[in-house]
């Protein structure tokens, strides 16, 4: 790390002659191609980037190869895996698991983590549950809202101790598990001694966040326009690079990451689109309203580590705390937005969990379901010492821990079985970063 | 201050200046060799300073003035408080006591984001980069471009190739690769860049040319040497009198935490400062004498 054990102290360097800089296509942490020539084509970008592959720099791909092969595994086991109903089933399953892993991954770039998330997004949600209830009856939005900020404020105040008091955040977040949990309970059987435990989600709107679809044109009309806006914002990003006089991809590269993802858009649309009826003579189709939800999170938490100050920021803490405060970053600051972040985001995601159960329940393992969201997060390939993941790694996590979730219970594989096999598969992520940041550092 | 204003050999005039008003500063240049043109301004002064952790006494009593438009070299030995002293100045740590004034006035430096509005910028002995960040990143850390409440990349990629193209910085891959993966001599050269490239009024560099090679070296010290040339106040550690010597004006000698001697770099040879870095003071009579008597 320091320049004392670094072995090319004497090296002597080139003629005076820079040489150009590749096209990373946007924030430092978007580097999907090594540093090649202004004019290199399209055949040596797909070279680069096989070699970066292959020398294990590529965080997503064993991800994503891992998801194929399980999904091929349980194809095979059961045939039933890949129908329209199990796949829309596993999208639901997914969204929680891919939220709160988001919310986790504004603490875990710092190098913290939190551990109350899961239990202070509950009580968010019981909050946001009651007040859609019989007697307040708040209207939906002001009932999220009203969630969202409850665990907004919870994370503030969490981190304005951790930060301020400068203790560890495993242990107030810990203690923070431990009280919200003892909250959560309290709110709920207070609200409705009667009830056994759970307040019923008695708005439609809330309810059908997970339950509800959106009509099938609905589906393709927002996916036709979002595929253009990407299409756009990727094109004129880089035209606008090269006017700068900077390097950009190729053209044809940028289409075919658009061209990409408008494949994987139209097959989910389509999916989606098929009758799942369980009955007979009845039609469920269209794309559960959680999908749109939660891409829309990962875009617009995707921009704003990408994009903004505060994301450089906080990407600048969890590499380098001391640096990051030498350079004038108000650390504590950018510490406690980020917990804010957290909270704001898990509360989202327990409510989506409760939307999806339909309603609010004092049993919510929420101990359990955080280190489902710090598990989906480092599967995706963000790391524990912070400084290094992206937004996109809680989806792909989220969406390979839903689907064993989902596989095993076709499979009938009692819980004792799905807690064994995801633990091995959040070892092997662990193990498949680990080795690959080996090969980066020796390289 | 330690000096004795009738010593005039073993300590010069710095001394007599500190008491004298800082408004003075310019109208007593003394028996500066290189420092005495008129347009060598009192950028910095620092009066006193004392910097204490729990029971060490890291700094004690400091006083002194960086002129602007010269080299002013930091030296002593291991723990004498350099490093210290210029995490003062950039606002890392503030002094228990003592004053600092920035171009006469005033001035308060309680965070690095004071000294960098003041005008300070600084290369740390630990280059303080983020691993994980890019080239680019780093050098605008703190500094980012924004427009639309958005980073805006191009102008900063832009900067940041043309400053390293002014240092030949030209080893790098790409300037978008993380800073993990720099070499040492790479790694001090962006840390280099990234505090030469603003328009900072003072220029602290403690030791920055510790893990570059032979060429690279060179252009450090020519640099350092411009951005003087160019009325850039310019304060640099070394442990490496050589390079000390060669793009010095003055020299200021730390001795566990207190600054035993200071006065234009023609006043010292490697033998004397070493002499005072190692023991605080010089000894011989001879010495003083000799030293006395090369000044005149
Ligand atoms: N953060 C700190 N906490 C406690 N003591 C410190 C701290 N920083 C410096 N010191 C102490 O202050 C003294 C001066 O340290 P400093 O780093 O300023 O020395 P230096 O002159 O830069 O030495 P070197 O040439 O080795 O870099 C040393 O005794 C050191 O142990
Ligand atoms: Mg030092």
């Amino acid at each position: 790390m320091t320049t004392t054990d670094n072995p090319h102290l004497g090296e002597v360097v080139a003629p005076p002659e820079i040489e150009e800089e590749t096209a990373a296509d946007q924030a430092p942490l978007d580097r999907d191609l090594m540093a090649l020539p202004p004019d290199a084509s399209v055949n040596e970008y797909i070279t680069a980037w096989f070699k970066r592959v292959r020398s294990g720099q590529s965080g997503v791909l064993p991800v994503v190869g891992g998801l194929i092969v399980i999904i091929i595994v349980f194809q095979i086991e059961r045939s039933q895996f890949l129908s329209a109903l199990n796949l829309v089933n596993l999208l639901q399953q997914s969204a929680a698991f891919i939220v709160l892993g988001m919310a986790e991954i504004f603490v875990l770039l710092l190098g913290e983590i939190d551990l109350s998330l899961g239990y202070s997004g509950a009580v968010g949600a019981a909050v946001m549950t009651i007040l859609a209830y019989p007697p307040i009856n708040l209207p939906w939005e002001f009932a999220i809202l009203a969630g969202l900020a409850t665990t907004a404020t919870i994370g503030f105040a969490q981190g304005q101790i951790i930060s301020r008091l400068r203790l560890p955040p495993f242990v107030v977040t810990l203690a923070g598990l431990l009280f919200w949990e003892g909250f959560l309970i309290w709110v709920i059987n207070n609200q409705s001694p009667s009830n056994g435990g759970s307040i019923r989600i008695n708005n439609t709107v809330i309810y059908d966040i997970v339950n509800g679809n959106m009509s099938v044109t609905a589906g393709w009309i927002v996916l036709a326009v979002a595929l253009v806006l990407f299409g756009v914002v990727s094109v004129t990003r880089d035209r606008r690079r090269r006017a700068g006089g900077l390097v950009a991809p190729p053209l044809a590269l940028t289409l075919a990451k658009v061209a990409f993802v408008a494949v994987g858009g139209i097959a989910l649309v389509a999916i989606c689109g098929i009758n799942r009826a369980v009955f007979t003579g009845t039609t469920v189709r269209g794309i559960p309203w959680v999908v749109p939800i939660v891409i829309a999170i990962v875009v617009m938490w995707t921009v704003l580590l990408n994009r903004t100050r505060f994301g450089r920021y906080i990407y600048a803490i969890g590499g380098n705390r001391e640096a990051a405060r030498r350079a004038g970053i108000n650390v504590h600051r950018v510490r406690v937005l980020a917990y804010t972040l957290a909270g704001l985001t898990a509360a989202a995601a327990i409510i989506i969990l409760d939307s999806r159960t339909g309603g609010a329940n004092t049993d919510t393992d929420g101990g359990q379901i955080v280190l489902y969201g710090v598990a989906a997060a480092v599967i995706g390939g963000t790391s524990l010492l912070g400084g290094r993941g992206k937004m996109i790694d809680a989806l792909l996590g989220g969406l390979v821990i839903a689907t064993i979730y989902n596989g095993m219970g076709l499979l009938s594989l009692s819980a004792d079985f799905q807690y064994m096999i995801t633990a091995l598969v959040l070892l092997a992520a662990v193990i498949v970063d680990a080795v690959s940041r080996r090969g980066q550092s020796s390289a | 201050m330690m000096a004795d204003p009738t010593d005039a050999a073993s300590e010069t005039q710095e001394g007599n200046v500190s008491r004298s008003a800082l408004a003075d500063r310019e109208t007593n240049p003394g028996s500066e060799a290189r420092g005495g043109t008129p347009d060598s301004q009192t950028l910095l002064s620092l009066r006193g300073i004392s910097k204490h952790f729990g029971p060490v006494t890291a700094l004690d009593g400091v006083d002194l003035d960086v002129p602007s438009g010269r080299v002013t070299a930091l030296i002593g030995d291991n723990g004498a408080g350099k490093s210290t002293l210029i995490k003062v100045i950039a606002g890392i740590h503030e002094a228990d006591h003592g004053e600092i004034f920035w171009s006469g006035e005033r001035v308060q430096i309680r965070t690095p984001h004071e000294a960098t509005l003041l005008g300070v910028a600084t290369v740390y002995q630990d280059l303080a980069l983020c691993d994980n960040l890019d080239i680019v990143a780093n050098m605008f850390l703190g500094l980012e471009t924004i427009s639309h409440g958005m980073l805006d990349e191009t102008p900063m990629e832009l900067k940041a190739r043309e400053t390293l193209t002014s240092l030949s910085v030209t080893s790098v891959r790409s300037i978008r690769q993380p800073v993990g993966s720099l070499s040492g001599g790479q790694r001090q050269s962006v840390a280099v860049a990234r505090a030469v490239m603003g328009d900072a009024k003072l220029v602290i560099m403690d030791e920055p040319t510790a893990a570059l090679g032979v060429s690279q070296t060179a252009m450090v010290l020519d640099l350092i040497q411009r951005l003087a040339a160019g009325g850039i106040a310019v304060i640099v550690i070394s442990h490496n009198l050589n390079d000390v010597f060669a793009v010095a004006d003055r020299v200021a000698i730390l001795h566990l935490g207190r600054l035993v001697s200071s006065g234009p770099a023609s006043d010292y040879d490697r033998q004397s400062a070493v002499e005072i870095m190692t023991t605080g003071a010089l000894s011989g009579r001879e010495n003083g004498a000799r030293e006395a008597a090369a000044r005149a």
